[in-house]
């Protein structure tokens, strides 16, 4: 099979991992790595975008360490980034249970549970990480959940048959970003960070082959800026709300990212998404946004729909012999925690064999009953009750009462820009941390995961890596206002807004987002096939087309301008858009979070087709002529690709 | 439903603002307050005239940056942030009035949208631990009671939307400050900087310009997360106790 649509580059040879045995390459590195003298890092500048888990914790260990950093966030504070919605958990292989817990066993689950398309160095540095993150966060005084002894507590989360996941009740998310937001913040205090809130990076300088730089517009004036630095960082996020529903926040978006692929950062395996299980299924046109259950609650929850098509009784009403607690059936070992893709897909299934429950027949039953009559209602409101009145609020349903009823939506995107062993882009001088990069979850994040990635990456592996970059490029000069690299981006950015001002046409910038996210939900979403994908890709110029033509932004680019916000990022989904579709039609295989109809085992699970596929998808932007694709080949010399089985 | 609304519009910081009434139609019970605004922010586009500027994000109540008055209170009639206020409180035909927090030390950036940086200047006086990375010893080196680990919990819910400040007729952080200081103080690792954290967060809160505390309790009853009203007069012992170490 070919396609006109994209070419085929060089293959990704070295990606900077040093050989050796897996367990020793993150010493190696750090020792092999140039230190910048302390003295002279008060000399060097870091720009970092964005201030969740991992920009926040990044920020503040490298003003620590004695740099200059340069923080961005377009939220009016840096303590409302997205990772302050994480509910569930972070994982640690801290082994505190002694149920046989290891670094090399949640190397191993990670690995697996990605369905062989991370990078083994990588992976195994997050896992032999995870225990220093815990040991962080507790001294900076983040309330984890403890036992009467004092000790900490864990939980085990979807996907794993061990308790390593530690826990802040459900808002583990908010705690950890406020441990990192504090931390941040005394940096600032120090003076050794520069904090612009408020600010949205709109793209990227890049002068001499190196990331020197940053376009930024203060969304309050509406002034459009430079900002220069010896190093970049981009902390920005992922790219789901491309989906338009998605249980992102409405402001999370892709423009960094995009922006930086477009200056030649190549894009890993963009269509890597992760469908969330258990999310509160939408009520109508006018959703917004999806809200995500956190899954611990499928720790004790048992999923089910009734056994028969078109069955609209009430729950309590269905006899216990004409439900399908379907996964359990399906899986009997992992039953209700299963892995997301694996859940979300039968979910899926479940509800397209007409078997779906509540308004439109997309949900599933997520119920408690069994759970309060073996732990009591106490001890269920005790380890959910936020969970509980998060969804009464929302369905005006009470779940202690009647099950829960969830479905699944786009959460996480596992794809992001390519980077080395170092968080390193393919610019130089540009890194990339948190969900923003593509490095460890491979095919599917498992739960409780992107926490301990984020502060992974920003509290310990860049602040050792950017120090060689740094080291080894000590005297760089100084980026003048008027260097031609620097007028030209500033032009392009202004020239751009100024465009979605003057079109005055007739559909507001949302329409279209609604427009792009329903295909890409339909094509490119929890199942996809080579006939969807076509279509989505021919479908998506004619709306890119159509909304250079009748988008109508009110006001001007000279003030605080919500809607021309909205606008601009929907032109950069608008292209990100496609390269997603190109990347899952190029991938003719099944893996973790994509699901091709086409490749499926005789029981309908994912099938990878590992001779062809064993790659990283690494694309890179040519100037808007046919993406070209550069392969990095992966090889598993620990754990060895094997059927996910979790029968 | 079909609603009337009034709304505080105002171009910037420098321009006095007024309240505009429009009409809204089809709105649905399941709509979030948010959604319903997102449905005039659309006609208002298609008309050509201004969206309603307002702070949003996460659109499940932990990210703080929703911040509307509603009919007089603080993110509306229910104890909830205003993007989990959903249209099944109101009933057709309602009018619903509109405005951005108010206090000296908000001010209006646009329409809804307030300036709430002092809220993280009251932060960066003190409310951290200092644990520089790399630092922390063994997480189960130091056990910490149930109760306090509890307690700390309690007091770091906390999202800094600021519905205390605009309940309060004094236009007080007392609410805020004192759930960071009681969040921290109370764990063992906060207890080296337990001093000095209480005093420089409440000067850095006076300089703000927030106003003073008489105990009136509307921040405890408008705060979303419930952070309770003690959470006040513990702040305050610990206070006086700095005061008293600190002087000798």
């Amino acid at each position: 099979m070919t396609f006109p649509d994209h070419r085929v580059g060089e293959p990704i040879a070295d990606t900077k991992a040093p050989a050796g045995p897996v367990a020793e390459r993150w010493d190696t590195r750090r020792f092999q790595a140039k230190l910048v003298n302390p003295a002279n890092r008060r000399k060097h500048r870091i720009i970092v975008v964005g201030t969740g888990l991992a920009g926040g914790s990044a920020g503040a260990t490298l003003a620590e360490q004695g740099y200059q950093v340069v923080q961005f966030c377009f939220q009016d504070s840096p303590r409302r980034a997205h990772s302050i919605a994480a509910q569930g958990g972070i994982n640690a292989a801290k082994n505190y249970r002694n149920d046989g817990d290891s670094i090399h066993r949640l190397f191993y689950d990670t690995v697996k549970g990605g369905d062989f398309r991370a990078r083994e160095s990588n992976v195994h540095r997050l896992a032999q990480i995870s225990v220093e993150i815990i040991d962080q966060c507790v001294a900076q005084g983040v309330p984890f959940a403890r036992e009467y002894g004092g000790l900490l507590d864990t939980r085990s989360f979807g996907g794993v048959q061990v308790s390593r996941t530690f826990y802040a009740r459900g808002q583990t998310g908010q705690q950890l970003l406020l441990g990192a937001y504090q931390a941040l913040s005394r940096q600032i205090a120090a003076g050794n960070v520069e904090m612009h809130a408020r600010t949205e990076m709109l793209d990227l300088v890049v002068v001499d082959g190196r990331a020197r730089g940053i376009v930024a517009r203060d969304l309050i004036t509406g002034e459009i800026s430079t900002h220069y630095a010896d190093a970049v960082v981009l902390a920005t996020g992922g790219y789901g709300n491309v989906f338009y529903l998605s249980t992102n926040a409405m402001n999370s978006n892709a423009t960094a990212v995009w922006r930086a692929h477009r200056r030649g950062a190549y894009f890993a395996n963009p269509c890597f998404t992760q469908i969330h299980p258990t999310c509160i299924p939408r009520t109508g046109d006018h959703q917004s946004k999806l809200t995500l259950m956190s899954e611990s609650l499928r720790n004790d929850g048992r999923i089910w729909v009734p056994r028969a098509k078109g069955d609209t009784r009430p729950a309590a009403d269905i006899p216990e012999d004409e439900r399908d607690y379907y996964l359990e059936r399906i899986y009997p070992s992992f039953g209700n925690l299963v892995p997301r893709d694996i859940a979300s897909r039968a979910a899926k299934n479940v509800c397209d064999e007409g078997r779906g429950v509540g308004p439109g027949g997309e949900g599933v039953y997520l119920d408690f009953a069994d759970a309060i009559r073996r732990m009591g209602r106490a001890a269920v409101e005790e380890k959910y009750g936020n969970l509980f009145d998060m969804y009464e609020r929302i369905t005006a349903e009470n779940p202690y009462e009647v099950p829960m009823r969830i479905y699944p939506a786009v959460h996480y995107t596992m794809g992001g820009l390519w980077v080395d062993y170092d968080l390193q882009t393919t610019v130089p001088g540009l890194f990339a941390i948190g969900e923003a990069n593509f490095s460890d979850h491979g095919a599917n994040r498992l739960g409780a995961s992107a926490l301990m990635q984020g502060l992974a990456d920003g509290y310990f592996v860049l602040p050792a890596t950017v120090n060689d970059y740094l080291a080894r490029h000590p005297h760089a000069e100084p980026v003048a206002d008027d260097h031609p690299a620097v007028r030209e981006v500033l032009a392009e950015t202004e020239d751009r807004l100024n465009l979605l001002l003057a079109v005055d046409g007739d559909r507001t910038p949302d329409s279209f987002h609604r427009e792009l996210g329903t295909l890409m939900w339909e094509y490119c979403g929890m199942a996809r096939t080579e006939e969807g994908l076509r279509k989505a890709l021919r479908r998506i110029p004619e709306i890119r087309e159509e909304f250079w033509n009748r988008v109508k932004v009110p006001g001007t680019g000279a003030e605080f301008n919500q809607s021309l916000e909205k606008a601009n990022r929907v032109v950069d989904y608008l292209e990100l858009a496609e390269l997603m579709c190109l990347d899952a039609l190029h991938r003719a295989e099944s893996c973790g979070g994509h699901f091709r109809e086409e490749h499926r085992t005789p029981d309908g699970e994912a099938a990878r087709r590992d001779e062809e596929f064993a790659y990283v998808a690494a694309w890179e932007f040519d100037g808007g002529g046919a993406p070209v694709l550069h392969k990095e080949d992966l090889t598993f010399e620990y754990v060895h690709p094997t059927q996910r089985s979790y029968a | 439903m079909r609603l009337t609304l009034r709304v505080w519009r105002q171009r910037n910081a420098g321009t006095p603002g007024a309240m505009s009434t429009y009409d809204v139609d089809g709105i649905s019970a399941d709509m979030s307050f948010l959604e319903m605004l997102d449905t005039l922010n659309e006609d208002l586009i298609l008309r050509g005239e201004d969206p309603v500027a307002f702070d949003h994000d996460c659109r499940e109540g932990i990210c703080g940056a929703c911040s509307l008055v509603i009919n007089g209170d603080a993110h509306g009639p229910e104890r909830t942030t205003t993007c989990q206020l959903h249209m099944r409180a109101f009933r057709d035909g309602d009018t619903i009035d509109i405005e951005p927090w108010r206090a000296a030390a908000f001010p209006v950036v646009k329409d809804l949208v307030v300036d709430r940086s002092a809220f993280d200047r009251v932060i960066q006086a003190g409310g951290y631990i200092t644990a520089p990375t790399g630092a922390a010893p063994e997480a189960h080196a130091t056990p910490v009671p149930k109760a306090d680990a509890d307690s700390a919990f309690e007091h770091a819910e906390c999202i800094g939307c600021g519905a205390c400040v605009a309940a309060c007729p004094n236009g007080s952080a007392m609410l805020f400050t004192s759930a960071k200081v009681n969040h921290l103080n109370v764990l063992p690792q906060g207890s080296p900087e337990r001093e000095t954290r209480v005093l420089d967060m409440v000067a850095q809160m006076d300089a703000e310009g927030f106003g003073g505390c008489t105990l009136t309790g509307e921040c405890a009853t408008a705060c979303p997360k419930g952070i309770p009203l003690p959470s006040i007069s513990a702040m305050n012992k610990e206070w006086l106790r700095a005061r008293r170490k600190v002087k000798g």
